[in-house]
């Protein structure tokens, strides 16, 4: 167990260290003038060779690196070209208004979509599997600037059941924050879904196939502890994994729906700086996201190895 | 040897003539599956009409996208059927019109996707040892970045033109296909006869593309159609988030992004009616895309 | 009611219909099977492939998968009508008075439960405590010969060997004490010794149980070793009943006479006789079929045989038999003596093995697959190579073709010239020259392309053959592994499995080989498929004047196709010599525990070998004679102190053993002449 942990724990941090070259490399696909970029066309050569000097940006790209990483590993984020605010402070705040909206999205999701995919599975061929096949089909494959549109214009507008911003009053009770929530929780639950409830339910018809459900029922076990010892638990094993995933993704998601819901987190701050051509402070947005689902694979990956001993105690035993 | 020894023969059976029929062409029957999919027959109507609007998109509009000589947020009826945007441009015209970017977009950005994706799965899958983990380090490290993030990052350094929409959307589909086909060629190299091939004197190069990949065609074209459907998400994606295709083009992701702030004015058919053609539009391609795999694993 | 009891079948399957629906169209595959088990008999019920044995076993106890569906008759165990049974009535019927045990166990363990939890299980669902459940269960492993019971509890189905875990399902499948014990190709991928020890097992539990047994298997051999009597099924219908051992030895069904006939039985070898073949081919499932169900391939079928049900005869006391034209039996002909091989002069020595290992790295440790072997092969001979799994059969044959590389300081000389290891680094000439047939043609065989193409770019990678040269070569090769023109445009998925082989075949002789490598060539395919094959493989290396390096664990196929036999243990030639004389004795003692080992048709010495244990792990082998820790023979002393050199012992026979060659024959009661 432990040596799977290490080795797992070093090929992250492989994973983790090609992951900022990948970053810093995407955000300097132009090695352009980065200070005559920020002071536009007509400012005096003199500044902007100072504010290159300032930033940094005169050195080689793998000086920049370097200096880069060395500044991430103090903490250092850098600063902002359009706000001149420490980057880290912006993310700071944004990522944790972000991840509630994310771990609300995914606890309303995870069981809703574990239990309907295992009851598709168990009622193969049924109208209900049919409806659940189609409506994650359909949840998956949206876009969700698309849901949300959908959303906002029924429930928020139409039916006026939900405020339309997502910004609840300050130190407002936490019932009522879920009140302003709704709305975008639901764009995300739509989406992940599908994903979800398709992996369990494969999973399962997969499980209930395999020649060990056969011997459990041979058994005599009642269909009830068949499904629950020997089905579930090498059936949910690669949902385990398709959730992991999807909560990286998740981050991915919420530009969309803290755009259209004008909620403030780091969706709608990255937009913002992708629209401000504002790369420190995207590309460290882009950075702890990727991290974000590192660390989701990660733990995934842990508890499948608790879940499964030959992933744990590896294939020689 | 005019005369053969019978017992080294194995006749055929009696009735072969009707069982070699039956068993005649694979291809044929996995097309009659197909049609008879109702998943496929959905999907692939859907993805027809949008295919005619592309092509025919100027005959069948009733005003130019363009033309801003209406008034502004007509509602729909009349003679503006999905009513008109604040700029008073026809949205029905220009939602038939903004099929033919994106279904030229998004297979383009598949087929990018799906030729490095499978060039890479196949050396990786087929070379294996430093070469694959390489690969897979960094195929790994990409994978931990949502195909829209690291576009919009890219493309904010970039900048932003439907070329580069296009190649940035394409490229970063790569690291996925290529996971996909190598793990289809590990599953393929193990059979035999890749070993006599090898034995045979084959170089790589032949193994891999003449004798591995014509078995793993299946898994590719689910792949390809799977990244259609991604293609239109994305770059609609990437147009409502601004840094996309550039106005004035009628794109359904930018129309959804220029008005969507007005719908709580009630404004609601400007941005409605395109969000729903991209809707259909992914989700016909998705619905081709699942009975294909459907059909593959019979 | 105590007079009818004693009557009550086990299991009594009346005139039973199963199909599978097919998209919508219902084929069937049993087509009205009738036959009963009596408490403690074993039945064996064995047929070709898909001649529906499983499906009749899965039918028993109602476990059909979701399209198969009865259609006609029933099925009783213990007098109790399965067919028509309550779900909760079957669940208690299958806790309680059936178990089941099926091919591949490391499948039918859940892979994420410890091994002595799914045994307790069978136990709770008895009623028994959670305590009460694991005591049971390591009862139940000790039962079935687990020494070390309570370490075997706490591990995971994969960290088994395979004997090891279809002893935990059989200890699974005796904890309600079963009227009906149901083994479905139980031994089936296991090692012949394994397999012996589990049949071995089942035969002892049988008598401390009293258990009825159904033994589906298609090797004859395991069910003439384990059952009284035997149904032979052909197409969905039992085509001839009785007692095991008179219907292998007496057949009278003439599908059982061609089954038979077809198996290298008795020490046949390819210069005395050709095996006879059934003409046809198996009728593929669900096709319509004329009334007696072998009438297409039946030489003795007449107008009456399209038309009428033959009904149950019984040429033989306790047989039956459905047939026509019994009295006519005598009429099927067996394949001409005359037509063999005959024997063949060795030629020149082609290959010459110095010395060759193997060793491959496994997480830090060393794995010595293969250890120090010489060995020699001539033109026109045929090397069987033995040994269980693990012995390094197939790291030889993948060193000689350069699959993989040999370790430096061992020699492969193909006509006197030393070759490199990799086949990449070798000249064409000596590529075209060492070639193998694979054992599975589905494998082997790219089933993108169509048989013309395969055999085309054979011909030109391996003989240099374009254009029309390469076209005649190809109808000849064509010719000579006996396909139709018409075959050539067909891909292999349009080929049955017999052809696919012959393809095959082809495909390693387009560039006149020297040595072709035979791995396992006949194992994927049906009996009356093999035999058509192995004549094949003679007559070409005849007419080519080949030399073959056959891999097989069929003994039989080894012995028919072989001229000289070597024996592997652990990567070590334990014996070499010509092949009557390794068959005959005096062996080796691992081979004759081999030969011991694997069940025959014709039914087994009285006292067999037994080999304990299992072949010990190749990273950690025992000192001395590797073979020591299993040997029935080994001396105290001398065995585990010094590996024995591997020694003439008489003229063409080397053997590595420590005990004289006088002594083994002693031991082993042959006959000194």
């Amino acid at each position: 167990m432990l040596r799977f942990l290490i080795r797992r724990i070093a090929l992250g941090l492989v994973t983790l260290l090609l992951l900022t070259v990948i970053v810093f490399a995407l955000s300097n696909v132009i090695p352009g003038d980065v200070g005559r970029q920020i002071l536009g066309p007509f400012a005096p050569q003199e500044s902007v060779d100072e504010l290159n000097q300032r930033l940094g940006t005169d050195q080689p790209l793998y000086t920049q690196y370097l200096n880069r990483m060395a500044d991430y590993a103090r903490g250092d984020l850098g600063e902002s070209y359009a706000s001149r605010e420490s980057v880290a402070n912006l993310i700071g705040e944004s990522f944790w208004a972000s991840a509630k909206l994310a771990l609300l999205a995914l606890l309303v999701t995870i069981p809703l979509a574990v239990i309907a995919g295992v009851y598709a599975a168990l009622k193969r061929g049924s109208i209900f599997d049919r409806v659940i096949v189609t409506v994650s089909l359909a949840g998956s494959s949206l876009p969700e600037f698309v849901t949300a549109t959908f959303i906002i214009v029924t429930l928020g507008v139409s039916l006026s059941i939900f405020p339309v911003l997502a910004r609840p009053p300050d130190g407002a009770d936490p019932l009522t924050q879920l009140y302003y929530l709704a709305m975008p929780i639901m764009a995300l639950v739509i989406v992940y879904f599908g994903y979800i409830a398709r992996m369990a339910r494969a999973g399962v018809i997969a499980a209930l196939e395999a020649d060990y459900t056969r011997t459990a029922v041979m058994k005599g076990l009642k269909r009830g502890v068949v499904i629950r010892r020997h089905v579930l638990r090498n059936a949910l094993l690669p949902t385990i994994s398709v959730v992991a995933t999807q909560t990286g993704y998740l981050f991915g998601g919420l530009l969309a729906v803290e755009l259209i819901f004008n909620y403030n987190g780091l969706g709608r701050l990255l937009v913002t700086a992708a629209r401000d051509k504002d790369l420190p402070l995207l590309s460290a947005g882009v950075l702890v996201i990727g991290i974000v689902y590192m660390i989701a694979t990660l733990l995934a990956d842990i508890l499948i190895s608790i879940l499964n001993p030959r992933v744990r105690l590896g294939e020689d035993g | 040897m005019s005369a053969v020894d019978p017992t080294v023969l194995e006749p055929e059976p009696l009735k072969d003539a009707g069982a070699a029929a039956d068993r005649r062409s694979a291809r044929r029957e996995r097309l009659r599956l197909l049609v008879r999919n109702p998943s496929a027959i959905i999907g692939g109507a859907i993805l027809i009409f949008w295919i005619i609007c592309a092509v025919f998109g100027d005959v069948i509009a009733p005003y130019s996208p363009f033309a801003t000589d209406f008034d502004g947020h007509l509602p729909p009826g009349g003679t503006h059927i999905l009513g008109t945007d604040q700029l008073g441009r026809d949205v029905l015209s220009r939602v038939i019109i903004g099929a033919r970017d994106v279904l030229i977009a998004a297979p383009i950005c598949a087929t990018i996707g799906v030729g490095l994706g499978t060039l890479i799965g196949l050396l990786m899958g087929y070379y294996r040892g430093w070469l694959d983990d390489g690969l897979g380090r960094i195929i790994e490290a990409f994978l931990a970045l949502p195909v829209p993030l690291v576009a919009l990052l890219t493309l904010a350094a970039l900048g932003s033109s439907t070329t580069t929409v296009v190649l940035t959307v394409g490229i970063f589909f790569t690291p996925i296909v290529a996971r996909t086909v190598r793990a289809a060629v590990l599953a393929e190299r193990e059979n035999d006869y890749v070993q006599a091939a090898k034995l045979r004197g084959e170089n790589g190069l032949y193994i891999m593309f003449r004798e591995i990949l014509p078995n793993i065609t299946g898994p590719i074209v689910v792949e390809f159609t799977v990244r259609i459907g991604y293609a239109v998400f994305t770059i609609a994606f990437l147009s409502f988030l601004g840094v996309g295709i550039q106005p004035p083009t009628p794109d359904w992701g930018l129309m959804v992004s220029e008005e969507y702030a007005l719908i709580i004015g009630g404004y609601w058919w400007v941005t409605v009616f395109p969000a729903l053609a991209i809707a259909s539009l992914v989700i016909a391609v998705n619905l081709v895309a699942d009975a294909l795999q459907e059909v593959n694993e019979r | 009611m105590s007079a009818t009891e004693q009557r009550t079948a086990a299991l009594k399957v009346e005139d039973l219909e199963v199909a599978y629906d097919v998209r919508g169209v219902l084929r069937p595959v049993l087509r009205g099977v009738s036959f009963e088990i009596q408490p403690g008999e074993a039945y064996g019920l064995v047929g070709e492939s898909g001649c529906g044995k499983s499906t009749t076993a899965f039918a028993a106890v109602r476990y059909l998968p979701g399209n198969g569906h009865i259609t006609g008759g029933r099925t009783l165990i213990g007098g109790d009508d399965v067919t028509a049974m309550g779900d909760e009535a079957l669940r208690e019927l299958r806790a309680s008075r059936i178990s089941m045990v099926y091919q591949d166990p490391g499948q039918s363990l859940n892979p994420t439960i410890k091994v002595g939890r799914q045994v307790a299980e069978a136990f709770a669902v008895l009623g028994a405590s959670k305590d009460e459940a694991r005591e049971r269960a390591v009862e139940a492993l000790r039962r079935v010969r687990i020494a070390d019971a309570e370490r075997v509890m706490e591990r995971y189905p994969y960290q088994l060997s395979g004997g090891m875990q279809q002893r935990a399902v059989i200890a699974m499948a005796l904890a309600c004490d079963p009227q009906l014990l149901i083994l479905d190709e139980p031994t089936t991928g296991l090692d012949a010794t394994v397999e012996a020890e589990v049949l071995d097992l089942v035969a002892t539990l049988r008598d401390e149980t009293g258990a009825a047994i159904l033994l589906i298997a298609h090797n004859l051999g395991v069910v003439r070793r384990t059952c009284d009597r035997v149904g032979v099924m052909y197409a969905g219908r039992i085509v001839e009943e009785g007692i095991a051992g008179e219907v292998f030895d007496d057949p009278q069904h003439p599908y059982t006479v061609g089954l038979l006939r077809c198996l290298p039985r008795r020490g046949a070898a390819k210069s005395e006789r050709r095996l006879d073949t059934i003409p046809g081919s198996l009728p593929l499932i669900g096709t319509p079929l004329p009334a007696c169900v072998f009438e297409d391939r039946c030489t003795l079928a007449t107008a009456e045989c399209r038309t009428v049900l033959p009904t149950a005869a019984h040429p033989r006391p306790d047989r039956t038999v459905f047939c026509h034209h019994l009295d006519r039996v005598g009429e099927l002909v067996a394949a001409p003596v005359t037509a063999a091989v005959g024997e063949v002069a060795p030629g020149d020595v082609v290959l010459q093995l110095e010395d060759v290992s193997k060793t491959f790295r496994q997480g830090g440790h060393e794995v010595r697959a293969l250890v120090g072997v010489d060995l020699e092969l001539r033109a026109g001979e045929t090397l069987g190579l033995v040994g269980e799994s693990g012995s390094g059969k197939t790291t030889l044959a993948k060193a000689i073709l350069g699959i993989h590389a040999a370790d430096q300081g061992g020699v492969i000389r193909l006509d006197r010239e030393t070759l490199a290891g990799l086949t990449t680094q070798r000249p064409a000439d000596a590529r075209r020259a060492i070639q193998i047939i694979f054992q599975n043609p589905d494998s082997a065989l790219n089933r993108s392309k169509t048989v013309r193409s395969i055999l085309s770019r054979a011909l030109s990678k391996l003989a240099g053959l374009t254009g029309q040269a390469a076209e005649d070569r190809l109808e000849k090769i064509r010719d000579e592994v006996v396909l139709s023109p018409r075959h050539l445009d067909l891909k292999p998925r349009q080929l049955s499995g017999g052809l696919k082989q012959r393809v095959a075949i082809g495909n390693a002789f387009a560039g006149d080989p020297r040595i072709v490598v035979c791995d396992e060539p006949t194992s994927a395919l049906d009996v009356s498929v093999q035999a058509a094959i192995l004549n094949l493989l003679a007559d070409l290396q005849r007419d080519e004047q080949a030399s073959y390096i056959v891999i097989s664990h069929d003994l039989g196929v080894v012995r028919y196709l072989s001229d000289r036999i070597a024996v592997l243990y652990l990567g070590r030639l334990m014996e070499v010599g010509d092949a009557a004389t390794v068959f005959a004795g005096p062996h080796h003692p691992y081979t004759e525990a081999l030969l011991s080992a694997v069940p025959s048709v014709d039914g087994d010495p009285p006292a067999r070998i037994r080999l304990e244990g299992e072949v010990p792990s190749a990273i950690d082998v025992p000192s001395g004679c590797v073979f020591h820790t299993r040997c029935p023979r080994a001396i105290e002393g001398t065995c585990e102190a010094s590996e024995p050199p591997l020694v003439e012992v008489e003229t063409g026979h080397m053997m590595r053993c420590h005990i004289p060659i006088d002594e083994l024959r002693r031991l082993q009661g042959s006959d000194a002449d």
